[in-house]
C-alpha cells in the first residue's frame, strides 16, 4: 500500500472540506431558526436539520480523532436531541449557546488543520454551559397517540423525532390523514419534496413510508400520514392534481377536551409500551400555522438533492493557466495567418485559417467564461457570517441591531469571498461598538432605539461594490485630528486646512483610533488600516465617508475576479506595462504646455477639475531613456485617467498599445515588496509585461500626508 | 472462501462517512460495493439487483434507515439479506426499533474499520 499515506491525506482534506460545508450549513440553519424563534414561527423542521447536521459532524471528528470537536458535538447533539423532541423549550438563551457552538466548531477547525491553537478554554466554557442546558429531570407522560386508529406497522417505523411530532400534532388538536400516492422511484427525491411543499400550507407531513404492498417495476407506493388543522375535503381539493388518495384516520375513542399546549396533564391510556414512556412536548410550536418564509426550507431542501462536486480552486486556477497559454497560442496563430496572407498564392488558405481562428477565439472566450462562471460564487457567503456576529454583538453590548442586507446573490471570486470575510466582520464590529450607541443615547437624540447597519452589494461593471452603513454617531473629524496630530501623523499645519474626505483616510492610518478605552471588540488602533491592507491586497480600494452624528459609510470596491484581467497595453520608454480596465476612465493627448504646478505637484485641468498627474517614465526610473519626439503642438505621448474608488490621478505613457484578456501572475517572493505592482503576464509574444497596480500608484499620487512613502517601484 | 462475487449496499447520506465505508469494506475480498446517498437511492439499488449484505445508516434525510429496513424486510425479494445499521451511541431508541424491524447488527459512530469488517465477514459467514 505505497500511496496509503496520500490517501489518507485526502481523506483528511476531504474531512476539512466536508467538516467546513457541515458548519456552513448549521450557520444558515441556526440563524434561520434565530429567525423563526423571534417571529414564533415553527422551527421543528430546523432543529432537526441543525440536529442531523451536529449529528453528521460528530460521526466525522470521531473518525478524525477530532477529540474537542468531539466532545463538542457529543454535548450538543444532547441538548439539540431534547429540543427536537421537545423535552426543552427554545429560547434565546438555548440558542445562544447553540450560536456560540457553531462559531467554535469554525475556531476548533482552524485548529484541527494546526493553523491555530486549540481554545480549549473556550470548549471548556461551552461544555459547561450545554451540559447546564440540558434537560434535568424528564418529564414522562402517557402517549395520545393511542387516541387515534393507526397501523402498528406504521407506529414501528417512526423514528423517535417522527413520534414526537405526530404526538405535539395530535396535542395540538390537529387531524390525521393518510395519504397513498405512487412516484416514479427514479423522481422520488423532488416529487416527494414538491408533495412536502404542496403539504406545508396545510399541516405538516410526519412520516413517509414505502407501503409494503408489490410495487409495479419502477413505481413506488408511499403512504404518508399528514397532520393538518383543516378537514378532509379542504386537504383533498388542497392535492387534487397530484393523484393523491386522501383518507382520515379515525378516531379510537371520543376525544377528550382538548389538552392546552404545554399542558402536563394529559392522561390517556397507552397502547404502545414501548415508547409510552418518551416525555412529552412541551412549548414547541404546533404544526398548525406554517406560513413562515417557505425559501428557506427550499433552499435546504434544494441543497439536498442538488448534483454538486466540490473543486479544489487552485484546480480552478491550473486551467485558467492553460486558458492563458491557448490565448497566447491563439495570438501567434493569428501572427502566422498575417504572414500567410501576405504571400502570393496563399490567400485562400490564409482565409481558411482565420476563419478557424476565429472559431477558436470564440470557443475560448466561453471556455474562459465557464471557469470564471465555475469561480463566482454569492457574497451572501460572506454575509451569513456577519448576520451571527451581530446577533452576537448586540447581546454583548446590551445595543439593539438591525442588519439590513441587499445584493447577497451578487457574484465574485471565490477566492476574494473568503479573503473579503475578517476585513467585513472587523468592520461590523467597529460599527457596533463605536458607531451605533446605546438604545437610551439614541432616544435622546431622536433616533429609534435599534440602530441599523445595511450591507449593499451590487456589480458596477467588472467590479463588486460591498457598502456597510450604520446610522450610528459617525465620525468625529475632530477627534480624528486630534488623535492624528498626536502620534504625528499630521503637523499642525497640515491640520489646519485638511480636506475632509483626507482626514476620514487617517483612519486608515496604523495605530489611530478615536476612542479613549479600548473597547472589548476593537478600537485598539488596530483594524482599519489591517482592513485596507487585506483589501488592497485583492485589488480592491476602501473609502469611507459619513456625517457627524448621523452615520458612516464605509466602501469597499473589488474586483470581480483575481483569475483574469481586462488590461490596456501601454508603452513606457520601449517597455511594456498593463493598466487593469476598470480603473481606466478615459485616455487623453498629453500637452506638455498645459502642465501647471500647484502644491508642489504637476496638475492637468481637465473639464474644470483639477487632475494630479504623474509622468511614469519618471515613477518607474526611465528618465535617461532618450525623450519622445514632441509633436510641434506641443504634443507628446498620452494621459490615462485612472480612477479607483474615487479617487483619480492621470499618468503620462508614451503609447497607448491595445486591450488585451491576461492571466495575472504573482512576481514571486523575491519582488513581492515592490509597490505599484500587482503582478506580471504574458503578452503573447514571448514577452512578459508588468501588471500596474492602480491603487498604489494613485495613493502615492495623491498622498497628502506627511509621512512620505517610499515612490512606486522601490523595494520596501 | 467462495470465489463468486459478493455484492454489498452502502446507504449513507454523509459522502465521507460513505467514502470511508467503502474503503474500510474494500479490504474485504471479493466484495462489491455500491453506494446509495439516501433510503429512496437504496431502494432503487435495490430494485436493480440482489444484495448480499446492506450497511444502512439510520438518520438520513428525505428516507430514513427505519423506512429502508422495513421495506426490505417487507420485500419478498430481499427478506432474508442481513442488514447492519450504524448508529450514535445516543440514539438508542431508534437502534432498538431498527432491530425489532428486523436488522441483524449494528455498528456505533464513530465507526472503526475493523469493527466494520468483522461485522459484515461475520454475516457474510466469512472467516474472520
Amino acid at each position: 500500500m505505497s500511496d496509503y499515506g496520500s490517501s489518507l491525506d485526502k481523506a483528511r482534506e476531504d474531512f476539512f472540506a466536508e467538516a467546513q460545508e457541515l458548519i456552513d450549513g448549521l450557520g444558515r440553519d441556526v440563524l434561520a431558526l434565530d429567525a423563526r424563534l423571534k417571529q414564533n414561527a415553527p422551527a421543528h423542521e430546523l432543529i432537526n436539520d441543525v440536529f442531523r447536521g451536529v449529528h453528521t459532524l460528530k460521526g466525522l471528528t470521531g473518525l478524525f480523532g477530532a477529540t474537542l470537536m468531539l466532545s463538542v458535538s457529543h454535548e450538543l447533539e444532547d441538548v439539540l436531541d431534547d429540543l427536537r423532541l421537545g423535552r426543552l423549550a427554545l429560547s434565546p438563551e438555548v440558542l445562544d449557546i447553540v450560536f456560540g457552538a457553531v462559531e467554535l466548531y469554525g475556531k476548533l477547525l482552524i485548529a484541527e488543520r494546526g493553523q491555530a491553537p486549540e481554545p480549549t478554554g473556550e470548549v471548556r466554557a461551552l461544555l459547561n454551559a450545554l451540559g447546564n442546558a440540558g434537560v434535568q429531570g424528564a418529564d414522562a407522560r402517557a402517549s395520545p397517540i393511542a387516541r387515534y386508529e393507526l397501523d402498528p406497522a406504521l407506529l414501528g417505523v417512526l423514528t423517535e423525532y417522527e413520534e414526537h411530532r405526530l404526538r405535539a400534532a395530535i396535542e395540538s388538536g390537529a387531524h390525521l390523514f393518510k395519504l397513498r400516492v405512487t412516484f416514479s422511484l427514479m423522481s422520488i427525491d423532488t416529487a416527494l419534496e414538491d408533495l412536502k411543499q404542496r403539504a406545508r400550507t396545510y399541516g405538516e407531513i410526519i412520516t413517509y413510508l414505502p407501503s409494503a404492498s408489490a410495487t409495479s417495476g419502477d413505481d413506488i407506493e408511499l403512504e404518508v400520514i399528514l397532520a393538518s388543522p383543516d378537514s378532509a375535503v379542504t386537504v383533498a381539493d388542497a392535492l387534487a392534481d397530484l393523484s393523491v388518495a386522501v383518507e382520515e384516520i379515525a378516531r379510537a375513542q371520543p376525544l377528550p377536551a382538548p389538552p392546552r399546549m404545554g399542558s402536563r396533564l394529559s392522561p390517556t391510556s397507552s397502547l404502545l409500551p414501548p415508547f409510552a414512556d418518551l416525555v412529552a412536548p412541551q412549548g414547541i410550536d404546533a404544526p398548525r400555522d406554517s406560513l413562515g418564509p417557505p425559501s428557506l426550507a427550499l433552499g435546504a431542501s434544494l441543497r439536498s438533492v442538488s448534483q454538486t462536486v466540490r473543486v479544489d480552486i487552485r484546480k480552478l486556477d491550473n486551467l485558467m493557466n492553460i486558458v492563458g497559454e491557448l490565448a497566447i497560442v491563439r495570438t501567434s496563430l493569428l501572427e502566422v495567418v498575417e504572414r500567410l496572407r501576405l504571400r502570393a498564392g496563399q490567400r485562400e488558405i490564409a482565409t481558411d485559417l482565420q476563419r478557424l481562428h476565429r472559431a477558436f477565439e470564440r470557443h475560448l472566450a466561453k471556455m474562459q467564461g465557464g471557469i470564471l462562471e465555475v469561480r463566482m460564487v454569492p457574497l451572501g457567503q460572506a454575509f451569513e457570517k456577519l448576520a451571527r456576529i451581530v446577533r452576537q454583538l448586540s447581546r454583548e453590548h446590551d445595543k439593539e441591531v438591525n442588519l439590513v442586507v441587499t445584493g447577497a446573490e451578487t457574484e465574485i471570486d471565490k477566492l476574494i469571498v473568503e479573503e473579503l470575510s475578517d476585513p467585513l466582520m472587523h468592520m461590523i464590529r467597529n460599527s457596533i461598538d463605536h458607531a451605533i450607541e446605546s438604545p437610551h443615547e439614541r432616544a435622546r437624540v431622536g433616533k429609534p432605539a435599534a440602530g441599523t447597519i445595511v450591507v449593499n452589494a451590487y456589480q458596477k461593471g467588472n467590479q463588486v461594490v460591498i457598502e456597510v452603513e450604520d446610522d450610528g454617531r459617525g465620525i468625529d473629524e475632530d477627534r480624528v485630528v486630534a488623535s492624528a496630530l498626536r502620534l504625528g501623523m499630521i503637523t499642525h499645519d497640515e491640520a489646519r486646512d485638511l480636506p475632509r474626505r483626507d482626514i476620514l483616510s487617517l483612519l486608515f492610518r496604523p495605530g489611530l483610533t478615536t476612542r479613549d478605552a479600548a473597547g472589548d471588540t476593537s478600537g485598539r488602533g488596530v483594524g482599519m488600516d489591517v482592513v485596507k491592507t487585506n483589501i488592497a491586497k485583492l485589488g480592491g480600494i476602501i473609502d469611507v465617508s459619513g456625517e457627524s452624528g448621523i452615520g458612516t459609510k464605509i466602501t469597499i470596491t473589488m474586483p470581480i475576479t483575481l483569475a483574469i484581467i481586462r488590461v490596456l497595453m501601454v508603452s513606457v520608454a520601449g517597455r511594456i506595462y498593463a493598466v487593469p480596465l476598470p480603473a481606466i476612465e478615459e485616455a487623453i493627448a498629453f500637452d506638455e504646455r498645459l502642465v501647471r504646478a500647484y502644491d508642489g505637484r504637476e496638475v492637468l485641468t481637465q473639464r474644470g477639475a483639477t487632475l494630479p498627474i504623474c509622468r511614469l517614465r519618471k515613477l518607474f526610473g526611465h528618465d535617461a531613456a532618450p525623450a519622445l519626439p514632441t509633436e510641434p503642438r506641443g504634443r507628446a505621448g498620452f494621459v490615462v485617467i485612472a480612477s479607483v474608488g474615487g479617487r483619480r490621478a492621470g499618468f503620462v505613457v508614451d503609447k497607448l498599445l491595445a486591450h488585451q484578456d491576461i492571466v495575472i501572475k504573482s512576481l514571486g517572493k523575491t519582488l513581492r515588496g515592490v509597490r505599484g505592482f500587482a503582478g506580471a503576464a504574458e503578452l503573447g509574444d514571448q514577452r512578459v509585461g508588468l501588471v500596474v497596480d492602480m491603487a498604489q500608484l494613485i495613493d502615492d499620487a495623491l498622498d497628502y500626508s506627511g509621512v512620505h512613502h517610499q515612490p512606486a517601484g522601490a523595494l520596501s | 472462501m467462495s470465489a463468486a462475487e459478493l455484492t454489498c449496499l452502502v446507504v449513507e447520506d454523509s459522502p465521507m462517512m460513505r467514502q470511508l465505508l467503502v474503503f474500510a469494506l474494500a479490504r474485504i475480498k471479493n466484495l462489491r460495493v455500491v453506494e446509495a446517498d439516501d433510503g429512496f437511492d437504496g431502494l432503487r439499488k435495490l430494485a436493480a439487483q440482489k444484495f448480499d449484505i446492506i450497511v444502512t445508516d439510520i438518520n438520513m434525510p428525505i428516507m430514513d434507515g427505519l423506512k429502508l429496513v422495513k421495506r426490505v424486510r417487507s420485500d419478498p425479494a430481499h427478506q432474508d439479506t442481513p442488514i447492519v445499521i450504524i448508529t450514535t451511541e445516543g440514539a438508542k431508541e431508534d437502534r432498538q426499533r431498527a432491530l425489532a424491524l428486523g436488522a441483524n447488527a449494528y455498528i456505533t459512530k464513530p465507526i472503526q474499520a475493523p469493527q466494520v469488517i468483522a461485522q459484515v465477514k461475520l454475516l457474510l459467514k466469512l472467516d474472520a
